[in-house]
């Protein structure tokens, strides 16, 4: 089952139907490589494409290289070879324009203790030379429930807040695109759950939101594409909805008294197969109005094959994730 | 230019500077005093006049040069190395600004603060001796140009140190002894000959020397061989920084 889902997967490598052409590209990286200092290559070649306004998660181990490429497209490290540009500019010949949109919430927490929140997020502001302007940070700080905590020193917020303070800083010059790197490692349920909802507010302002995660649940909450990426090679991207809907697939096992070697010729018009131990594997869609099931049971007992035993299983993206990841380790 | 972000980089190390403004002010200014006390009081009294000068009122413009140097460059050391050491220093990398526009915020402010102190001293060393300035323009210009040279020096060391001994290190072991052997307490005229032309290599001879005479009009070296000290060295820094951006050293993996 997981070979089929898989096999379907990997085959579908054009992109997903839903991003037609009315979208434009707003993020393309181009066979980017990255060895670092001590000679450990991070990125092998990874090409990128995102449409402006669309999510997307970023799946993928410890050190697949996730942080990796987001500071190379943000500036924070080099990329030894390959180009990439933001809203059509050359990230590195054209850093100002390419910089001005986009937005970036480290993964670890990075910030000033004895800065005040609302001191610390006027100061990226300034950075990325928009003058001053309080109400607009105001809002954002509304945004992410920040609003009480605007004049605490950041050394008093708790983690999750500080979390948010990263996010604010971010969002504070009104970036098109934003990226999230694990926005939600060491966050409990709750703010989880509101960072999901920031994530959608974003994306209805017409951000465009990538970000990285451990945690497939994530992914599928929030994303409308999903990528997989595991040492330094994104082995796919595929749009979350045809994704799910081919995980719909589901297998219907059926155990028979009496094994048998091969497909009865009465049965031939059902999507049967049989499995190892002489049962039955049929295969339907789920979420499809009729499953057949109703027909190919009265089929079976018509063939006079009797049942021991029924059940379902069906993959989950989950599956899919660890075997591609494993596949790719061996 | 991205003058927004420069004036956002200096404002938010110019507030960190007023946070700490007491600490940033008793401690030279006690340590002048103790010097005036030291030098001006115990050994004045043996030495009375240095080519007409008071002992007193000689030290002055060295007094001020040790605290300057020594300010301007640990704060500049300092302002960038914070960043680094908690990881701030991300959002420097991934903003829309130049090298040199990072370079105005973090020197300029850095610079301002040894100013400010510079002068702090210069008001201290009046309630302990009558100071007349000959050349007060060219003096203002020798300590900006000081503050400023000082404070390229104290960023390049911030951004080569990997911890808090490193970044100690250059002040302690190269600025402080360069200033005490550059002529801030002595003529270079009271040393043997050999001595005298051993001391000319001190690069902050020049600026002592350029400092006091604009105070007093007179001078160990002539005032364009200052000039073109704080001039070289201040060229030697700006480049070495054009290379650590350009490169990336210690800043980009
Ligand atoms: N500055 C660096 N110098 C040398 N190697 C590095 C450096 N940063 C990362 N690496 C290596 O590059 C690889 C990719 O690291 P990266 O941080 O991009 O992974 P990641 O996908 O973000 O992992 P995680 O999920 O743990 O955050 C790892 O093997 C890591 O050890
Ligand atoms: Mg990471």
């Amino acid at each position: 089952m997981k070979d089929l889902v898989r096999n379907a997967l990997l085959n579908n490598k054009q992109p997903a139907a839903t991003l037609g052409d009315s979208m434009t590209t707003i993020l393309n990286v181009s066979d980017v490589t990255k060895t670092y200092e001590g000679g450990h290559q991070a990125l092998k070649g990874v090409d990128l494409e995102i449409e402006e306004g669309e999510i997307l998660a970023l799946l993928g181990p410890n050190g697949a290289g996730k942080t990796t490429l987001i500071s190379i497209i943000c500036g924070i490290a080099t990329a030894s070879s390959g180009t990439i540009t933001v809203g059509g500019f050359d990230h590195v010949r054209d850093y100002r324009a390419a910089r001005n949109l986009i937005g970036l919430v480290p993964q670890e927490i990075n910030l000033e203790p004895f800065e005040t929140v609302m001191n610390s997020v006027r100061f990226s502001r300034g950075l990325f030379g928009k003058p001053r302007d309080d109400a607009r940070i105001e809002e954002i700080l509304k945004l992410l429930s920040l609003h009480d905590k605007k004049d605490s020193r950041i050394m008093t917020l708790s983690g999750g807040m500080k979390r948010r303070v990263l996010i604010a800083k971010a969002l504070c010059h009104d970036p098109k695109i934003l990226f999230l790197d694990e926005p939600t490692a060491g966050v409990d349920v709750e703010l989880r759950k509101d960072m999901w909802d920031i994530v959608a507010k974003l994306k209805q302002t017409g951000v465009t939101v990538i970000l990285t995660t451990h945690y497939i649940e994530e992914a599928e909450a929030m994303a409308d594409r999903i990528g997989v990426i595991s040492k330094g090679e994104i082995l796919l991207v595929e749009d979350k909805d045809a994704l799910i809907k081919r995980l719909g697939q589901k297998e219907l096992l059926i155990e028979l008294d009496n094994p048998i070697e091969a497909l009865p010729e009465a049965l031939a018009s059902h999507p049967l197969t049989v499995s190892d131990d002489g049962g039955l594997i049929y295969t339907y869609d789920a979420q499809a109005g009729s499953t057949g099931i109703t027909g190919l049971l009265a089929d079976l007992r018509e063939a006079g094959l009797h049942m021991s035993d029924l059940s379902t299983r069906q993959s989950s993206l989950e599956d899919i994730f660890v075997d591609l990841v494993k596949e790719d380790a061996a | 230019m991205n003058w927004n972000a420069i004036a956002a980089i200096y404002r938010f190390e110019m507030a960190r500077t007023f946070r700490t403004l007491m600490q940033s002010i008793v401690s030279p200014v006690l340590s002048t005093s103790l010097y005036f006390v030291v030098f001006g009081a115990a050994i004045g009294s043996r030495i009375d006049q240095v080519e007409g000068v008071s002992y007193g009122a000689f030290i002055v413009p060295g007094l001020i040069m040790l605290t300057v140097l020594t300010q301007s460059t640990t704060n500049a050391s300092f302002g960038i190395y914070f960043p680094k050491f908690i990881g701030t220093v991300y959002e420097l990398l991934s903003a829309p600004i130049s090298f040199f526009e990072i370079v105005i915020g973090y020197v300029g402010a850095a610079a301002t603060k040894a100013f400010m102190i510079g002068l702090i001293i210069l008001a201290t060393a009046h309630f302990f001796v009558d100071l007349t300035i000959a050349h007060p323009v060219w003096m203002m210009a020798f300590l900006v140009l000081t503050c400023i040279s000082f404070a390229l020096l104290g960023f390049i060391i911030g951004i080569w140190a990997q911890n808090f001994e490193q970044l100690q290190l250059v002040p302690l072991l190269v600025i402080t002894p360069l200033v005490f052997l550059g002529g801030s307490f002595y003529s270079i005229s009271m040393l043997p000959p050999v001595w005298q032309t051993i001391t000319l290599f001190n690069p902050v001879v020049y600026l002592i020397s350029g400092f006091r005479w604009a105070f007093f009009g007179m001078a160990d070296v002539s005032l364009g061989w200052s000039v073109l000290a704080i001039a070289v060295f201040m060229t030697t820094c700006l480049a070495t920084i054009g290379w650590i951006f350009r490169t990336g050293y210690r800043l980009r993996s």
